[in-house]
């Protein structure tokens, strides 16, 4: 009786990793996750060659362009002489940060739009509606329209780099959320009926804290579910983007650029277009198991069992 | 059923011309202007004359309601013409391309059938490989079969179209030379010979599409599977002693399929989207290919008339889903 030992108590986090670590796949996945972005944004420290490198001497460039891959450029070079390595990290830095801010915005944007819809009934119709209006748009036409009409004006004021990456992560961010703000939306309704919402209310708590103090915690789940799958869904749309020649400019490498600068070489360089593609499928397939490991890990009808 | 029908297709009419009105003002803002593409050696006054038979002149209201009307209106009329021989569209402006300075709806019929036979091959094939994968992935939850699916599946939808497009160009067109890598649109199916080029050459672009569709609708019909065999009318049935062919295929198929028949239904209008890239790979000149075009030639009718065409598309589908859950699953009334 008396050596019957107390459990120690369990955090509801400690549980989730505990369940998420039984799930191979999605540990497999982060591993993987975790490497790639070690790779592209703590490899340019390792490895210091400059991406956008072009060797003024043009008889220095033309004997290095279009090299097989040597100790002195592990996976050779382009057709201008830069190497390939180092345009591999630059590009999925700006490839993977896309992902991630638009996922931000996206994210942002239906948690809002979600919570507003569910807790204030005035609202609901004319936020589902509007939902309902953006699903019903043709997106991947709507944002190479988007990108055509914005990007040089944007270029012009803010540079060529930081007007394209505001203009696609923003376009991105802007016609993604609706999945997230259904989610979140019906998460808030059925959560306004538990009695702890209630009890809250009964003592006089406004609407604010309610929301931040006992809706939002609660629907921390499906948004993390829905935000690690949107980082997914943001990269290879930053991807077909480029790939159509409507993303980033030219000299400035992403993995979807990088693909498509190499199509054009595809029967004699292979390569160029094989490790784009690897990369943007790896993380792509690493992001999506994490996102299903988490559902798994935050459902608390699978944890435990 | 009837008067759910009648409503939605009533409340489908304000958010068409939502829609129509959002693609208008957006398209409208482009910095890309007709007169632009005219030469500066033309006078001003004849270069007046150009913009105004291009009707860009006009301000923005009077040009979105033209453009309605243009759609709405004269372009079925035409379309009534074609087939009946009568004359209703006669001298009326219909909406032209700027690029070619020919009717928008004439461009998009001729690249209609490359699109439908590519597109529409690969959604058929891609529902015929998802359905036995995920009855069986389900029937047999955990299994190898399960597991590879599963992960088969996963790499569908995550490794983008245009990549495994191109791996299928690498392997098939410059390595193995089966398959030519780029669509030949003029290629006319009159005998066996042209029939097996034009297997040939649909051969890639159909198989990136159905792998990618086959990935989605079979982990639907898999969830959708896995549910209904857990429920009590399955034992049921089990117990008065039904064999397994008829429990699986009959009752849980039956049942399962009706989530599923929305999706595929739903999937329709976004594989036009899709294809885009997949045009774009496989030089498949169809609508997407034309879409691109258009966006970068600042064909600014083309542009507009397409994307709406794409929404009309994914409002019609969405339309035709809910009424089809409605008349296959009883226990959905809509009254």
């Amino acid at each position: 009786m008396t050596d019957l030992a107390i459990e120690k108590p369990r955090s509801q986090w400690a549980d989730v990793w505990a369940q998420f670590r039984s799930h191979k796949g999605a540990l497999i996945g982060l591993a993987v996750f975790v490497s790639l972005i070690l790779f592209v944004f703590v490899g340019p420290l390792i490895w210091t060659k400059d991406p956008t490198f072009i060797n003024p001497n043009a008889a220095e460039m033309i004997k290095t362009r279009n090299k097989p891959p040597s100790l002195q450029f592990p996976l050779g070079t382009d057709q201008l002489g830069r190497d390939m390595l180092a345009r591999m990290m630059k590009g999925g830095q700006v490839s993977i940060s896309v992902g991630l801010v638009a996922m931000l915005i996206s994210i942002t944007l239906g948690t809002t739009v979600g919570v507003m819809a569910g807790y204030f009934k005035r609202l609901d119709g004319p936020l589902m509606r509007l939902t309902d209006l953006f699903l019903a748009l043709p997106l991947l036409p709507l944002l190479l329209v988007m990108v055509m009409l914005f990007r040089d004006p944007l270029s012009r004021s803010l540079g060529p780099e930081t007007g394209t990456f505001l203009l696609i992560v923003f376009a991105i961010g802007v016609t993604s959320w609706m999945q997230a703000a259904r989610i979140v939306r019906g998460e808030v309704l059925a959560l306004k009926e538990r009695e702890f919402v209630l009890a809250a209310r009964s003592i006089g708590t406004p609407s604010r804290r309610m929301i931040l103090r006992h809706i939002l915690p609660n629907v921390m789940s499906p948004i993390m579910v829905a935000a690690t799958l949107g980082i997914a869904s943001a990269i290879i749309t930053e991807s077909a983007l480029s790939f159509l020649g409507l993303g980033f400019p030219p000299d400035f490498p992403t993995w979807g650029r990088l693909l498509f600068d190499g199509v054009e070489y595809i029967q004699q360089y292979p390569a160029r277009v094989i490790w784009p593609g690897i990369a943007i499928s790896l993380t792509v397939l690493s992001v999506n198991y994490v996102g299903d490991g988490l559902r798994d890990a935050l459902d608390p009808r699978i944890r435990g069992r | 059923m009837l008067t759910y029908t009648i409503r939605r297709l009533l409340l489908a009419i304000p958010t068409l011309l939502f829609i129509s009105l959002v693609i208008f003002l957006l398209v409208d803002l482009a910095p890309g202007s007709p007169a632009s593409q005219i030469p500066l050696t033309v006078p001003p006054e004849v270069r007046m004359k150009i913009l105004e038979s291009m009707g860009v002149n006009e301000p923005v209201h009077v040009r979105y309601l033209l453009w309605l009307k243009q759609f709405f209106v004269v372009e079925p009329l035409v379309l009534i013409d074609s087939t009946f021989g009568t004359a209703f569209a006669e001298g009326q402006q219909r909406i032209l391309s700027w690029q070619s300075r020919s009717p928008v709806f004439d461009i998009i019929v001729e690249r209609m059938p490359q699109t439908l036979t590519v597109i529409g091959s690969a959604y058929v094939l891609g529902v015929l490989i998802a359905l036995p994968i995920g009855i069986y992935s389900a029937y047999r939850q955990y299994s190898w079969f399960d597991q590879l699916g599963t992960f088969i599946a996963m790499i569908g939808f995550s490794v983008p179209t245009f990549f495994t497009g191109l791996v299928l160009i690498l392997i098939f067109a410059v390595e193995l030379q089966w398959f030519p890598s780029i669509y030949d649109t003029s290629l006319k199916v009159t005998d066996w010979d042209s029939f097996l080029a034009q297997v040939r050459q649909m051969a890639m672009p159909v198989m990136v599409l159905a792998l990618y569709n086959a990935a989605t609708i079979s982990r639907y019909m898999r969830s959708s599977m896995l549910e209904n065999l857990g429920q009590d009318y399955v034992r049921t049935a089990r117990a008065k002693g039904m064999s397994e062919r008829v429990v699986v295929l009959k009752h849980v198929l039956r049942n399962s399929m009706i989530p599923v028949i929305t999706v595929i239904a739903l999937g329709i209008p976004t594989i036009f989207g899709g294809a885009i890239i997949t045009e774009q790979v496989f030089r498949v000149n169809g609508l997407g290919a034309l879409l691109i075009g258009a966006i970068q030639g600042s064909d600014l009718p083309m542009v507009q008339t397409l994307t709406f065409i794409f929404a009309v598309l994914i409002v019609l589908f969405n339309l035709i889903a809910d009424i089809l859950y409605g008349i296959l699953d009883p226990r959905i009334r809509y009254d």
